[in-house]
């Protein structure tokens, strides 16, 4: 399987282990990875100011994909989102499309919507497959708890994104039981990490994150599970500013799924950069065990149970 | 032969048989020299006296000199010597980042900058360079003749690999300014006028007389001066006025004989001059009139005075970067924000600003500049950017229209890093794109691009700057969109129907994102699913209208209402309200064109 791979912005500058993890990950799961250069900002960022800029920046990128004939595997789930949302927009807007696509030819670009984007946890679960990655897992945790952050733009809006049952997803938890490690139900898991607001208004972007992180580590996590730049800066690196803004020691440390994964594929840890996550998390390497794993895959409890996605 | 001479036409070997003019010559080299140096010693000084960065206005000069010095004395010191070492050879000598992006790019600067220096050590600095290692040295024999053509020839090469580069295969959105042409064409004329007169010089029948006087020792025989011009004419492209009947084998063999004796020594055959050569020998049905009517004169003042210029002009033009390039490369190597001397990174980002030689390498790959083509701001671009913070930070007068331009073009940006790790020069610009932002946002300017997720950055850096400094500029740009509300100012519960817009909610209803508004009827599942508003105990305090009441005076058409709440500002865009309207209401996306609708209005009004 061949696919682009858009690490975007703020992985490559700011989290870089989660693209060494992601792409020791993939390529030991047998994906063929193709860099595109040219590349540029998903748009994302831009949208609340210019959308139709922001679906510019979007199309640019998957034209270029769709030049190499490549489907895109995305790291980031508000890049996965835009990317989303800008195909549904140029299927669905003609005028804009053809505005855009004047742009785009300049570079001897088109936008015609031939291709797929997806995101890394998907390419996992539909495309290589729960079993296929259940044969490599040679060192299954034990006796680890994990609680999923799914992240909102990969979830919703389910209409355009296609990602998982946006009430009740069960995707992520699958993977992360497939390492042996037991992901636990936590009310808040679908609920925003606040990175979109930091910058714009810290202090209710840190109420949210900390709200977060206050359930997950009461409902009895080791360690929060991220696959997305934005969620994981935001649960790492600005947990570590709040413990140290507002006081309290309590932390929860976060890791990217493709570490998790990539320690039970038998991956070292210095290419899955674990030291580099700013709260520490090598310390999760003593969970792994060294049996094969044998066991089925468990139905997660939590499928049966209502979403509950309204705070008192 | 004088000594006083051969010292002379080895100094300037051009000059070769050119004395009259010395005065003129020497007169414009030292002018040259002198602006050179002056212009050396002011942009050094500024590089002392800039204020890069709001913390950099505290730290007087005098004490970023004394940094700089202990700096740079402890760095030579310490192991650090050694990365210098290898960054010296690898960055600055063999340009490894160029090679790494761009084999083309690279060969084409190789080719010009390394055969240039060459030309530089070993033809205009002859005396000093070359005739220390080779005492025989001489312009006119081999192997200096045939390298200094063949250098000449490799810049023309590279020169023209560069031009088709940069104007035929055009990289995207890299632009081409004053500088740069000034720099293409002050290299053109320098390398073309050196080969022309080396041409006009070989066809040139006076300087075969004056070299015959000055250097054969023939002077006395009227014969053997013949049997020698027969042999050059023949042999070594001379063009004389009487080109005589099909000479004779005879004759020309005594010629050789003459020449090997006479001229030999001092004068390697003129064809190793290869392009000179070619020049000649393209000219010579005209040679002898443009010799009389001292073509060679001519090529050399215009090369002289093209070499003089460039020395003169240097330390203003783009060819600065020769020597503060690679001064950036070495700094940037043993530097970082957080472990060195705040005084010497505000030096080394004032000095970086000249390192800067706009090849465009930064803005063919800005993950922004495909913006750039929809918002025509080249403060977009991290090339023409950089110019802008020059002027910024140089004290200049800048006009509000500017400030408004590179404010928003220097927002722009998603600190991706791309710019700072593909600079030939090392240059960190990340650095340079905080710090240009923190002082634009310190002006009057209302900069709506704030409030986007482009701040996430800034959100990340926020304990490197001033708690006021941080909060003024979000304030303000949110102050600005309310100012224009009317209506959110006013405490009223009861609204007249005057401020209904009918226009504005027809438009509202045509945009793509936002056209599913009018089927809310105000159920409240958004406001209550809402993680913002389950937030604040007061929620409208916070954050004026809910989403749901937004929805609703959309449908009512009341713009002021619309544009000027604070949620808008507020949304996390987490989508859950979208997810739960049971009227299908793209909430969210409503939320976004509301955005969008209320900076588009403001900047209309402005």
């Amino acid at each position: 399987m061949k696919f682009a791979l858009f690490s975007g912005c703020t992985t490559p500058a700011r989290l870089k282990q989660y693209e060494s993890s992601s792409r020791a990950v993939l390529e030991n799961l047998g994906l063929d990875l193709v860099d595109i250069k040219e590349f540029n900002c998903c748009g994302y960022p831009i949208r609340n100011i210019d959308f139709s800029l922001s679906i510019l920046s979007a199309a640019r990128n998957l034209a270029l994909a769709e030049k190499e004939n490549l489907n895109v595997i995305v790291l980031c789930k508000c890049g996965f989102g835009m990317f989303k949302k800008a195909e549904h927009v140029l299927r669905k807007d003609s005028s804009l499309r053809q505005r855009i696509n004047n742009t785009l030819k300049k570079e001897g670009l088109e936008f015609r919507g031939n291709i797929k984007t997806r995101h890394l946890l998907y390419v996992l679960y539909h495309d290589v497959g729960l079993e296929a990655i259940k044969e490599k897992v040679t060192r299954p945790y034990r006796d680890v708890k994990i609680a999923t952050h799914y992240g909102c733009h990969a979830l919703r809006p389910s209409e355009i994104v296609d990602f998982d049952d946006p009430n009740n997803p069960s995707i992520f938890d699958k993977l992360v039981e497939l390492t042996g490690a037991e992901s636990i139900f936590w009310r808040s898991r679908l609920d925003c990490c606040g990175a979109a607001l930091l910058g714009i208004n810290d202090d209710l972007s840190i109420d949210l994150a900390q709200k977060k992180l206050l359930d997950a580590r009461q409902s009895g996590a080791h360690y929060l599970c991220n696959a997305c730049p934005y969620c994981h800066i935001q649960l790492d690196a600005v947990q570590k500013m709040i413990n140290s803004e507002r006081g309290g020691n309590h932390v929860l440390p976060s890791i990217l799924y493709p570490q998790l994964l990539g320690l039970s594929l038998g991956i070292d840890s210095k290419t899955l950069g674990l030291a580099m996550n700013q709260i520490d998390i090598t310390a999760i390497e003593g969970f792994l065990t060294s049996q094969n794993f044998n066991n089925p895959l468990k139905v997660q409890h939590f499928i049966k149970r209502p979403a509950i996605l309204r705070k008192e | 032969m004088h000594s006083w001479r051969r010292r002379a036409t080895l100094l300037f070997p051009w000059i070769l048989y050119w004395n009259k003019n010395k005065m003129i010559y020497y007169i414009s080299l030292y002018a040259s020299l002198a602006i050179f140096i002056i212009g050396l010693i002011y942009k050094t000084s500024a590089w002392f006296f800039c204020k890069t960065s709001i913390d950099s206005k505290k730290i007087p000069t005098s004490k970023r000199v004394l940094s700089a010095i202990n700096g740079i004395i402890l760095t030579i010191l310490s192991t650090k010597i050694l990365t210098l070492a290898k960054v010296f050879l690898f960055d600055c000598i063999l340009q490894r980042k160029v090679l790494k992006e761009d084999f083309f790019r690279w060969l084409a600067h190789v080719l010009i900058y390394g055969p240039f220096m060459l030309l530089l050590l070993m033809h205009a600095l002859g005396e000093f360079v070359t005739s220390a290692i080779f005492p025989d040295y001489y312009p006119t024999i081999n192997p200096f003749m045939f390298l200094r053509d063949l250098f000449g020839v490799l810049v023309i090469i590279g020169f023209s690999l560069a031009i088709y580069r940069r104007f035929v295969l055009r990289p995207p959105r890299v632009k081409t300014n004053p500088m740069d042409w000034y720099a293409i064409i002050l290299l053109a004329v320098i390398i073309i006028s050196g080969i022309f007169l080396e041409g006009a010089k070989i066809g040139s029948y006076s300087i075969y007389e004056q070299m015959v006087a000055d250097y054969a020792g023939i002077e006395e025989e009227e014969e053997d001066f013949k049997t020698l011009t027969a042999f050059w004419i023949e042999e070594f492209g001379t063009v004389a006025p009487k080109l005589e009947a099909p000479s004779d084998v005879k004759l020309i063999e005594s010629g050789r004989r003459i020449h090997e004796t006479s001229c030999a020594d001092c004068h390697s055959r003129p064809q190793w001059a290869f392009a000179g050569y070619a020049t000649a020998a393209t000219l010579k049905g005209v040679a002898l009139t443009l010799d009389r009517a001292g073509i060679h004169t001519f090529f050399r003042y215009i090369h002289f005075l093209a070499c003089f210029i460039g020395l003169a002009y240097l330390p203003f033009s783009k060819f600065f970067h020769i020597l503060t390039s690679p001064l950036s490369l070495l700094a940037n190597s043993v530097m970082d924000r957080r472990h060195s001397e705040p005084a010497n990174i505000a030096t080394r980002q004032a000095l970086e600003t000249d390192a800067c030689m706009h090849c465009g390498q930064c803005t063919s790959c800005c993950s922004m500049g495909i913006v750039f083509e929809e918002v025509q701001n080249v403060n977009i671009l991290p090339s023409e950017r950089i110019q802008s913070f020059k002027r910024v930070i140089s004290g200049k007068r800048i006009t509000e229209e500017e400030v408004e331009l590179i404010s928003d073009g220097t927002y722009l940006c998603t600190n991706c890093h791309r710019c700072t790790d593909i600079c030939p020069a090392g240059i960190n610009l990340e650095d340079l794109w905080f710090n240009m932002r923190e002082n634009m946002l310190q002006r009057e300017y209302p900069l709506f691009w704030i409030l986007s997720p482009l701040s996430f950055y800034r959100g990340l850096m926020r304990q490197s700057i001033p708690q006021s400094d941080y909060e003024k500029p979000l304030n303000r740009a949110r102050d600005a969109i309310v100012a224009e509300s009317e209506l959110m100012k006013s405490r009223e519960r009861v609204l007249s129907l005057e401020s209904v817009d009918r226009e504005f909610q027809s438009r509202l209803l045509l945009s793509n994102q936002a056209d599913t508004f009018s089927a809310c009827f105000g159920c409240q599942t958004c406001t209550n699913v809402c993680p913002v508003v389950a937030n604040y105990e007061n929620p409208q305090d916070a954050l004026g209208l809910l989403p749901h009441q937004i929805m609703y005076v959309a449908g009512l058409g009341i713009k002021d209402l619309t544009l000027g709440s604070n949620m808008l500002w507020d949304c996390v865009t987490c989508y859950q309200c979208q997810e739960h309207c049971p009227q299908g209401v793209e909430v969210t996306e409503v939320l976004y064109e509301l955005k969008n609708l209320a900076v588009r209005h403001l900047r209309k009004a402005s």
